[in-house]
């Protein structure tokens, strides 16, 4: 089973919110200088997906991922838990794409590695929230896409899938070579053994540049979006909370009661 | 791009009608349409779904493009795009607007890579940007951190919308529209993915969506016994009990309970979030509430900012205390 994971770089979601500050110059989300990026949690969730199935039916787990300033030991935190070679499109060109831009490098990268049976990617990624990529580059690769995944099990040339719907999940069954984008249903992913760390470093890392996988710079990152964002900008929360207090927690629970009865909530 | 023309919105059926999702794009997209003078179409696709062309007229379509064949029983992406792809080819919309649905999120982007245009999902408001007559198309980035507004140069531009955000027009039965049909012409062999089993939700009690209250536990509720208090307080008040992520991650709750960004979205009268943080990711799903109480020990927390009411304190003292006093309260009512 030849798999290839996509995954992303980005701030750390669940750094408090209050750090969240918008850099008034790039119109960029920016976090402390104190917060590491991390990769995107989605992404993590694909990539334990495709470890699952190298842990029971065998098989090779590439993992792709574009940007620029990669940390070495944030994108190589795949290889330690388990996958085993690294593939970056990491140059300049690349920087400021939407989801268009980003899929059209990723799938012409994915025709370079050559032959897969399965593509993962996160159901969208922590930072902007697209959740578009991996039905794009499904569609760009022609291939079948099964998206929100939260199990897969593979027989022979198959995939079978849960996939999570409004009122539920569906079970379906596609033909590989497939697309499947993957949620945190999935349950979390396995950490980094001491061992994997170790051995990450000796597994092989591939840079690619736009002429690599034989696109012009104007058709990626920034040059080739297809949406412009026109503003970003941060919801003011009031803050106007009444605190209910009392002798004790138990009397403050109690007149928490009372109050929501008084203000006819209750 | 002048051949493109009117306002088209994917309309999703649920049970025997029209989902009220729906019915509320129904209404966005009129208000859209009447902005641009233009005409507001909706698509309406799957099996034996025609009778209800007539309620998308009801709801302010002027026209509905209506695919019904028996090969569209369920949403399979492949079946689906090639459906719409044909339905936008035909009406040449500027603007198509689906639900931010386990449909419109499959949907949406797949279709405007076809289409070579391009979407943006989870859409919380949509205008017309009075100057280019582009639609502005806001949504939550960064986990609901910040907002962004987005967009499109080419045409259509597609959107997806988040429930609850938008407000359907008052239905009017008189209203007269025209159905086009469109033939499905669909190959079997062309569709890649065979759906072998649904399987609904095993829900017991109120659906999260209609709560009128809703009692969520988060991390700091520590295991499933500890969610047996919100069970009971949920009960006393007929309401429902939710989660955040990391209660559901720890199977503490099912993960069908998620509420927020990637959860559910929910609108109840009151939302009692015990040992929730606040994280935007969890905000978002829970901002149209009314009413938010907070139970808390870190006087720091993110949901005091959000809360109407709070409590700073260790909730397996609060909780209980309440939950007795709100039994007294309602035994005398
Ligand atoms: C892309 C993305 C999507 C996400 N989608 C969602 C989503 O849909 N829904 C969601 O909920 N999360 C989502 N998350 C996760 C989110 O970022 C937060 O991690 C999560 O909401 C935090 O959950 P929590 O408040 O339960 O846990 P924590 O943040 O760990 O908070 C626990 C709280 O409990 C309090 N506490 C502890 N013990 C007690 C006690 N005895 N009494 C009172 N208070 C106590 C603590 O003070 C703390 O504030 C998403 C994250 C990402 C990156
Ligand atoms: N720059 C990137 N590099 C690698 N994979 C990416 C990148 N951007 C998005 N993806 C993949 O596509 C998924 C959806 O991303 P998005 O459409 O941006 O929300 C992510 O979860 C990743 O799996």
């Amino acid at each position: 089973m030849k798999m290839i994971v996509c995954i992303k770089q980005v701030l750390d979601p669940e750094a408090p919110p209050a750090s969240f500050k918008i850099d008034p110059l790039s119109h960029k989300m920016v976090l402390p200088a104190g917060i590491p990026p991390v990769i995107s949690s989605f992404d993590e969730c694909a990539l334990e997906a495709a470890l699952r199935i190298k842990d029971t039916t065998g098989g090779k787990v590439t993992v792709l991922s574009l940007g620029t300033g990669l940390l070495r030991n944030v994108v190589k935190k795949p290889l330690a838990m388990g996958a085993d070679n690294l593939v970056l499109l990491e140059d300049e060109a690349f920087d400021g794409g939407d989801s268009w831009s980003t899929a059209y490098a990723l799938s012409r990268a994915i025709k370079k590695i050559g032959s897969f049976d399965l593509i993962f990617c996160g159901r969208q990624a922590d930072d902007w929230d697209a959740g578009q990529v991996g039905s794009g580059l499904a569609e760009l690769l022609d291939l079948p896409s099964i998206t929100v995944a939260k199990k897969i099990d593979i027989t022979k040339d198959k995939a079978r899938v849960e996939r999570i719907t409004d009122g539920g999940h569906e079970v379906v069954e596609v033909d590989l070579p497939a697309l499947i984008t993957v949620s945190s249903e999935l349950g979390p992913p396995r950490y980094t053994t001491l061992e994997g760390i170790m051995t990450a470093n000796q597994k092989e890392t591939t840079i690619l540049k736009p002429t690599d996988i034989g696109v012009e710079a104007s058709q990626v990152g920034a040059s080739g979006r297809r949406i412009d964002l026109q503003k970003i900008f941060q919801p003011i929360r009031e803050g106007n909370c009444e605190f209910i207090v009392g002798e004790s927690l138990e009397e403050a629970g109690a007149n928490l009661a009372m109050e929501l009865r008084k203000a006819k909530i209750l | 791009m002048s051949e493109y023309n009117n306002i088209m919105v994917y309309t999703e059926v649920a049970g025997e009608a029209l989902s009220a999702l729906s019915i509320e794009l129904l209404g966005c997209g009129r208000k859209l349409a009447d902005d641009l003078g233009q005409d507001l179409c909706a698509v309406l696709v799957g099996t034996k779904v025609s009778s209800l062309a007539q309620a998308a007229i009801t709801y302010g379509a002027d026209k509905v493009y209506l695919v019904d064949d028996p090969l569209l029983k369920d949403y399979q992406s492949d079946s689906y795009v090639s459906v719409l792809e044909k339905a936008v080819t035909q009406a040449m919309p500027q603007i198509l607007i689906l639900g931010q649905t386990a449909v419109g999120r499959d949907l949406a982007p797949r279709l405007s890579f076809r289409l070579g245009t391009a979407a943006v999902l989870d859409c919380v408001q949509l205008t017309i940007d009075p100057d280019s007559k582009l639609l502005l198309q806001t949504k939550p980035v960064y986990g609901g951190n910040a907002l962004a507004i987005y967009t499109c140069k080419s045409y259509p531009q597609i959107a997806t919308v988040r429930a609850n955000v938008m407000s359907h027009l008052e239905p009017n039965t008189s209203r007269q529209g025209e159905v086009i049909i469109i033939e499905a012409a669909l190959d079997p062999s062309a569709v890649r993915t065979r759906i072998l089993e649904k399987v609904p939700e095993s829900i017991e009690g109120i659906k999260l969506e209609d709560a009128k209250v809703m009692v969520s536990g988060g991390r700091g509720i520590g295991d499933a016994d500890g969610f047996k208090h919100l069970e009971e307080l949920a009960g006393l008040l007929k309401g429902a009990v939710g989660a955040t992520r990391p209660s559901c991650d720890n199977g503490w709750v099912p993960s069908t309970r998620q509420i927020g960004l990637t959860g559910k979205i929910v609108t109840p009268d009151l939302y009692i979030a015990v040992a929730i943080s606040g994280a935007s990711q969890h905000l978002s799903g829970i901002s149209g509430s009314n009413t938010i109480v907070a139970i808390n020990k870190d006087p720091d927390a993110n949901i005091f900012k959000e809360a109407h009411f709070g409590i700073v304190g260790d909730w397996k003292k609060v909780l209980p205390a309440f939950t007795t006093k709100l039994k007294e309260i309602l035994s005398r009512a």
